[in-house]
């Protein structure tokens, strides 16, 4: 029963790494660039949530709604100046650029609202339930957890394989020279790639922080960092391998924290990353890449 | 007026002077080939027209409008479309939507009828699917429409391109090296596709080849580059027995 407690909340987690997974994953296979400013997209979104629920008492999906806004338009800005003029630029520099604009947005909000941690109230109240005579109790955070990612996954799987504008995601990914010609607006495609991923950002900070609720400028930091290893463990730039590397993940973290040791428990899941590239180096879901001549 | 009329065309790069002063003409339904040397500049000027390359000088109309240093899609939505050298299908996806991405600007439905798959969604995607499979049939290719673009063999595959570049439902068309790799029935298949092309869907076809026998075979006008620079124009018969031709092709001076 505890296994299965233990199991329970792996999953609640590795869905929140999924959804951070997702926004890696997708910028990747499109833009073809790192974007570490990922995870602070996630601490942003988790702050504007606790000023509009915490503090204005904003009902919680409308401060979700308004967080997933904020988001959308933060990741678009930042394509739009800070990667945009260096498409043609090599990847290197965007990658530093990356690393930039995350350190510049955690300092941005340690600025605005200090590096004290905040409380961040869950957005989640309903009440837990209880299984097997009281053995086994599930929060309701881990269950909506679980629940918003199977349907985000559904709706977003569905949106690139069922629509032209998927197609053309999909065809920007492959060759962004041939789907330009085939008169594909690419600049257009890659914001929309940062608006859908920046979105799913501010629904993982709302899942996360209402699950493990303190919230500083820092807080996104290291679930990004997980969740790229997430991304590249399923194979970066699939779509299903980001959920399945991001659901293995929180399972690896949470079953190592249980039976291994809490302090180790992160060196695990490195370690796990390094033992499946050394196996599969494209990652579990990965294709191979076919170098151009 | 002609369909494509371009003027005085040049590109540099750095020091390089690519392609100077190039002028073309070509008229609705006409079949035209760019022939020339490895080096000449043939692709360079694929890529000023379809907007890959900005041109450093000259002008490109298509159809009354100037299209000069537009972008690739601006100029695919205003009716040049290409296949490419070494083909570049979308190899992960299946034959049927490598055709219906390049039917992506002439079908719209909104995004949310797509995800939630509402009757609106099913009667546009039908209505693509009629159009895909419609192309592909007349490249003998429906059979085929859910493999892989790379399961293909490689014959199909240069159809494939040409039936993809289609449904962006050009004016022009321009084919770069359509028969290369392909061995003589092949060849004089591709003759007879394209000349088919032409008939059916009433557009003008710009190509470049390096096989003499499929551009003589099949082209009305041909323009020669060499360096860059235009050495000869006109019919088979005139190109054939042009001296600057005969020395760009065969050394000597």
């Amino acid at each position: 029963m505890q296994f299965l407690s233990y199991l329970i909340n792996g999953i609640s987690l590795g869905s929140v790494y999924a959804l951070i997974a997702l926004g890696y994953t997708m910028v990747y296979g499109i833009a073809k660039m790192l974007n570490f400013a990922h995870g602070d997209v996630i601490m942003i979104g988790s702050y504007v949530i606790f000023f509009a629920f915490s503090t204005f008492g904003m009902n919680p999906i409308l401060s979700v709604i308004l967080a997933m806004i904020v988001c959308t338009i933060l990741g678009v800005t930042i394509e739009r100046l800070a990667y945009r003029p260096l498409r043609e630029a090599p990847s290197l520099a965007v990658l530093i650029t990356a690393i930039g604009v995350s350190y510049l947005l955690q300092q941005v909000a340690q600025l605005l609202w200090s590096s004290n941690p905040k409380n961040f109230k869950s957005v989640v109240s309903l009440s837990p339930v209880t299984l097997f005579d009281g053995q086994l109790i599930i929060s309701a955070e881990t269950i909506v957890t679980i629940a918003v990612c199977i349907i985000i996954m559904i709706a977003l799987t569905a949106f690139i394989n069922h629509t032209s504008t998927g197609h053309a995601m999909l065809a920007v990914s492959e060759d962004r020279g041939a789907a330009q010609l085939m008169g594909i607006n690419v600049n257009a495609t890659i914001s929309l790639t940062f608006a859908i991923g920046s979105a799913l950002a501010a629904v993982a900070g709302a899942l996360m922080c209402s699950s493990y609720p303190t919230l500083m400028p820092t807080t996104g930091s290291m679930p990004g960092i997980k969740a790229f290893v997430a991304a590249v463990f399923g194979g970066i730039g699939s779509i299903p391998g980001a959920f399945l590397g991001g659901i293995l993940l929180g399972i690896i973290e949470n079953l190592s924290k249980a039976y291994i040791s809490t302090q180790l428990s992160d060196a695990i899941v490195f370690l796990v990353l390094i033992v499946v590239l050394i196996v599969k180096p494209t990652g579990l879901l990965g294709k191979k890449v076919n170098v151009k001549v | 007026m002609a369909l494509l009329e371009v003027s005085n065309l040049g590109i540099a790069f750095g020091g390089l002077q690519a392609v100077a002063q190039l002028d073309l003409k070509i008229e609705k339904g006409h079949l035209y080939g760019l022939i020339g040397p490895n080096g000449a500049g043939k692709t360079t000027v694929f890529n000023m027209l379809t907007g890959v390359y900005k041109p450093t000088e000259g002008n490109i109309v298509l159809d009354g409008r100037d299209i000069t240093g537009a972008t690739p899609e601006t100029i695919s939505k205003a009716g040049i479309a290409r296949t490419f050298q070494n083909i570049r299908l979308f190899n992960d996806m299946t034959v049927l939507d490598n055709v219906k991405v390049g039917l992506h600007n002439q079908v719209k439905y909104n995004m949310w009828t797509g995800i939630l798959r509402l009757p609106a969604y099913r009667e546009k995607e039908h209505e693509m699917d009629r159009r895909a499979m419609k192309l592909l049939k007349i490249f003998d290719l429906d059979k085929e429409a859910n493999y892989k673009a790379s399961q293909l063999p490689y014959g199909k595959q240069r159809k494939l391109e040409i039936a993809r570049a289609l449904a962006t439902n050009p004016k022009l068309l321009l084919l770069d090296e359509p028969a290369a790799g392909m061995n003589p029935n092949e060849t004089e298949e591709l003759m007879q596709t394209v000349r088919s092309v032409r008939d059916q869907f009433g557009i003008a076809v710009l190509l470049i080849e390096h096989d003499m026998n499929f551009v003589m075979g099949i082209c009305e006008e041909i323009t020669v580059l060499d360096y860059g620079r235009v050495i000869a124009h006109g019919d088979g018969k005139t190109i054939r027995n042009n001296p600057k031709v005969i020395a760009a092709y065969l050394g000597g001076d």
